[in-house]
């Protein structure tokens, strides 16, 4: 667990070490990484103002409470925190919705509870595949995407299943 | 389609708080939602940034090419078909490095650039294997450090926001194997084989 707290610094410290090794102008690189990254950010932001109003207002009226509470028994089986299915639900559709749904988890049951370990580790591992697939093969011009989505979800339904067995394996 | 599900998800909870008779936190809820949304935005900002910035020096200073050149020969068995010499596998090499990297700029233009490589390669504009597992190398984020989570946990109050980094890798690793897997299940026998 202290390797990870190790290896952050480490990258970045590898990574200008090597930059400047190799007479990189490492200041002007930051800044340019930095504001690509910053514009990024921002423009999320019209899209989890959205996202936010609903997904809020769900939580608030008590609606979501009681959906996690109907597919209880479901998670249960499969052992995966209730809070975390909204999540597993909206991750392959919505990488916003995603992120916004991660934040309000993290709001109300703490990052460092079971269900909000499940759900980082859910949202880190997997990605937006409906975009990934509409993205790759629609700018190559690639028709019979099929098999490929198939493929792609059996992906995400196993880190879905993974990620609490993971959590309770390594963090515990 | 997102904007028919933020729909009903609004008039759920309406209906839901009027039944409930908890009207005042639903007017408070959607009140806060725009300052919630700056905030969480604002929260992954800073840590994107700086991520960003670090790897925009691997970029440039060439570690990102050293990174593809040791991951060119694991993926030409991956990839089988293709002439080992091809620019197609330099490309996947390349943004499966930015991929692991975690440079989604730069990673989705080589991934698009190296999916029409392959279209070209195989001669077809119907989806093969190969570009299957291109898309599924993709679809599996699998990357070194989680930033945008780790960010989030961070403002959360998380007491160890990088603690959900080994369970990351090996969760994707293994999501990736199986997505791996089904693809290859999926085209057996299937349309051109390669």
């Amino acid at each position: 667990m202290k390797i990870s707290s190790f290896l952050v610094p480490l990258i970045i410290l590898g990574v200008l070490g090597w930059g400047l090794w190799k007479k990189t102008d490492i200041f002007s690189a930051f800044c340019e990484g930095a504001a690509d990254s910053l514009k990024l950010a921002l423009g999320l932001l019209p899209t989890l103002c959205f996202l936010m109003l609903g997904i809020g207002m769900f939580r608030a009226s008590g609606a979501a409470e009681a959906l996690c509470a109907a597919l209880a028994p479901v998670c249960e089986k499969i052992g995966l925190p209730p809070e975390c299915l909204p999540l597993a639900l909206l991750r392959p559709v919505s990488g916003s919705g995603a992120l916004g749904v991660l934040g309000e988890i993290l709001e109300g049951s703490g990052p460092d509870s079971f269900a909000g370990r499940v759900a980082s580790v859910m949202m880190g591992s997997t990605e937006t595949t409906f975009y990934t697939v509409a993205v790759y093969f629609g700018a190559a011009k690639i028709k019979g995407s099929r098999r490929a989505v198939i493929a792609a979800l059996a992906g995400d339904l196993a880190a879905v299943l993974l990620s609490p067995l993971a959590v309770r394996l390594i963090i515990g | 389609m997102i904007g028919y599900l933020l729909f009903f998800m609004i008039f759920a909870s309406a209906v839901f708080s009027i039944i409930t008779e908890n009207v005042t936190s639903l007017c408070d809820a959607a009140v806060a939602s725009g300052q919630n949304a700056v905030e969480l935005c604002l929260s992954i900002a800073g840590a994107m940034a700086v991520w960003g910035g670090v790897m925009r020096v691997a970029e440039v200073s060439g570690l990102t090419e050293k990174l593809t050149k040791i991951l060119s020969p694991m993926l030409s068995k991956i990839f089988r078909g293709i002439d080992k010499n091809s620019y197609t596998l330099q490309k996947i090499a390349m943004n499966v490095s930015a991929n692991l990297l975690g440079l989604g700029n730069a990673a989705t233009p080589l991934g698009i650039s190296a999916m029409k490589s392959l279209a070209e390669e195989e001669k077809t504009n119907l989806a093969t294997k190969n570009m299957t597992l291109l898309m599924v190398l993709n679809s599996c984020s699998v990357q070194i450090i989680p930033t945008t989570v780790a960010a989030l946990r961070q403002a959360a109050g998380s007491r160890s926001p990088m603690e959900i980094l080994p369970c990351v890798l090996i969760v994707s690793l293994c999501s990736l194997a199986i997505a791996m897997a089904a693809a290859e299940i999926l085209y057996i026998g299937g349309r051109r084989e390669n």
